[in-house]
């Protein structure tokens, strides 16, 4: 794990197993700096999270390395290659799912599908035949019963859904999800993450998300950063996250049908102590770390108290 | 390259199937074209000031004119606009080869639809009025004049279609079209309007795009209703050809910058701004 955007994030990584390299990268508009510094990078198969508050630079960071915003200052890799350069060949291996499409209202689902897989299909390779074939994808998607149907009829989550279908039918080695669950139900919530976890296990795409959701964080990414104020904060997994915030675990417990809390700093040292004291007498122990939520609020606090 | 010419024309011809097929879409080339036959029909009576040619079959063939400039100029700059704002050219980015296959769909949509409307004013409207006569010259003239004007007004479309960030501002583009239009001796004979307005009047498109119209349609005679008493030929050609070269000069430019500042947060932004507009 590294500390707050230093230089060297990533650097046990062989070069060629970053799709993901990012240095020193800094965007400024005016006089504002709203990305100062950023360096991380992601491994091929990786899911990488990308947390922070509203206006922390996580919109502008991922349309930097999408190629849709040039940078300040910096050095950025995607695949290889400079996204501000990147080229057609290059945009073929990328998914890019935003946050509102409206686009393409009148066409009908398959017919988009078909349509824009045909811009993928001369980008083909022996290891990645492209497009994904579209009842395939409509059947991975879940939308099947809709292939028929124009895309204004669609409810809010199938048009999501949709989107990530678009994302996926050149195949991507590297897609970009931007909230990509806000308005789905819990059903489609849990379907999604089945995707995204065959998305990474059999193809090995590399997933770069945003999320408000910390949860959906925790259950899908591999590692997370938290950018706060253009800056990165934090980056490891959930679980190092937490470890790293020196934060209270929460222990409980029933002694003689008595219903304990305790807020340990060492949680383990303070267990110990329990069963020597009481042995048999405890029951119903529960040790709760601090959950992905806590450690973000207390990362993005301190931060901001810092800066202040 | 080869690809992206495929996929450009598929999705004209998708998006033009999609178009003939929605209802609403069908209304808005029924709408003009039937204007057009009252206009006429209560024209039938009148003559061409000076000589004893019906006044309606001499506009008719103006009007077709007038519908080729509007195609290229007008429906291309709105749906440039509209689909800026609803992220179909951000998606079209996120595409290999998306921009330049959606220039083209969109060239191919709107050619036909144009056409499509074209023949829904013609066919209605030749059979009102009596005098209409296409000769081999005539399809000819057709021949280089409906390319060239497409060629000359789809480029400017899309170039106002790309300065013009709001729909609700595109007013700002059509009423000086109306202007053009109301100058360019389509309903209106040029040669009874002041110098200097003949003068502006020629330096656009639409007054052409008439001329050649009606002189594919109306009988050589009615030349000499005409400035100058002929049908120019080739100042039409020329002029067109200026417009041809200024657009797609001009376009490229302003279509690249247009597409470079399109990202997720433009988008959202600019539908953020409608939103508010509309609660007002």
């Amino acid at each position: 794990m590294t500390l707050t955007g230093e230089l060297d994030a990533g650097a046990v990584l062989p070069v060629d197993e970053r799709v993901i390299d990012v240095r020193d990268l800094r965007m400024r508009y005016g006089t504002k700096d709203v990305l100062d510094g950023v360096s991380f990078t992601a491994r091929r198969g990786e899911v990488l999270a990308l947390l922070g508050p509203n206006g922390a630079g996580k919109t502008t960071t991922i349309e930097i390395l999408e190629g849709f915003r040039m940078r300040s200052a910096g050095q950025v890799s995607v695949l290889g290659l400079d996204p501000a350069s990147g080229g057609e060949g290059w945009r073929a291996r990328l998914g890019v799912v935003l946050q509102s499409w409206r686009d393409h209202g009148k066409w009908r689902v398959r017919e988009l599908l078909q349509h824009l897989g045909t811009y993928y299909a001369p980008y083909s390779t022996a290891e990645i035949r492209k497009p994904w074939p579209v009842d395939e994808l409509l059947d991975v998607v879940g939308l099947t019963p809709q292939a028929g149907q124009r895309v204004m009829r669609l409810s809010g989550g199938q048009r999501r859904r949709l989107d990530v279908a678009i994302g996926i039918v050149g195949r991507p080695e590297l897609l970009f999800l931007d909230e990509p669950t806000t308005g789905f139900d819990p059903a489609a919530r849990r379907e999604f993450h089945d995707l995204v976890h065959r998305l990474t296990d059999v193809d090995e795409t590399t997933i770069l998300l945003t999320t408000h959701d910390l949860d959906e964080a925790e259950k899908l990414a591999d590692r997370i950063v938290i950018l706060n104020g253009g800056r990165i904060i934090a980056d490891g997994s959930a679980d190092e996250l937490s470890r790293r915030v020196t934060g209270l675990t929460e222990v409980r417990w029933t002694r003689d049908g008595r219903r304990f809390i305790h807020s340990a700093q060492d949680a383990t040292g303070f267990v110990r102590q329990l069963f020597l004291q009481y042995g048999e007498d405890i029951d119903d122990l529960e040790v709760r770390r601090n959950s992905l939520e806590d450690t973000y609020m207390k990362l993005v606090l301190d931060a901001e108290g810092g800066a202040r | 390259m080869i690809s992206g010419l495929r996929t450009g024309l598929s999705r004209g011809v998708i998006e033009l199937r999609q178009t003939l097929t929605t209802p609403v879409d069908l209304w808005t080339y029924l709408f003009p074209a039937l204007i057009l036959l009252g206009t006429i029909f209560f024209m039938r009576d009148a003559d061409v000031p000076g000589t004893s040619f019906s006044l309606g079959a001499s506009t008719l063939p103006g009007v077709l004119g007038m519908g080729l400039a509007f195609g290229g100029l007008m429906t291309v700059s709105q749906q440039l606009v509209v689909e800026r704002e609803d992220g179909t050219l951000l998606r079209a980015k996120a595409t290999p080869n998306g921009m330049s296959s959606y220039l083209l769909g969109k060239a191919v949509s709107v050619g036909g639809m144009t056409l499509v409307s074209l023949l829904l004013q013609l066919i209605p409207g030749a059979l009102l009025v009596d005098g209409l006569h296409v000769g081999p010259l005539g399809w000819l003239t057709l021949v280089w004049l409906v390319p060239l004007a497409f060629l000359a007004t789809m480029p400017i479309g899309a170039v106002l279609g790309s300065i013009f960030e709001n729909p609700r501002n595109m007013a700002a583009a059509i009423l000086p079209i109306f202007g053009l239009v109301a100058i360019s001796g389509i309903f209106y004979p040029i040669t009874s309007m002041p110098g200097w307005v003949q003068a502006i009047g020629q330096l656009f498109p639409m007054y052409w795009l008439g001329l050649g119209m009606r002189s594919v349609f109306l009988p050589d005679s009615m030349a000499a209703v005409e400035l100058t008493h002929s049908w120019r030929h080739f100042e039409t050609f020329g002029v067109l050809a200026v417009w041809v070269l200024l657009g797609l000069t001009l376009a490229p430019v302003v279509l690249r910058r247009m597409a470079r500042r399109e990202s997720g947060s433009a988008v959202a932004a600019r539908r953020e701004r409608a939103m508010a507009t509309m609660g007002r």
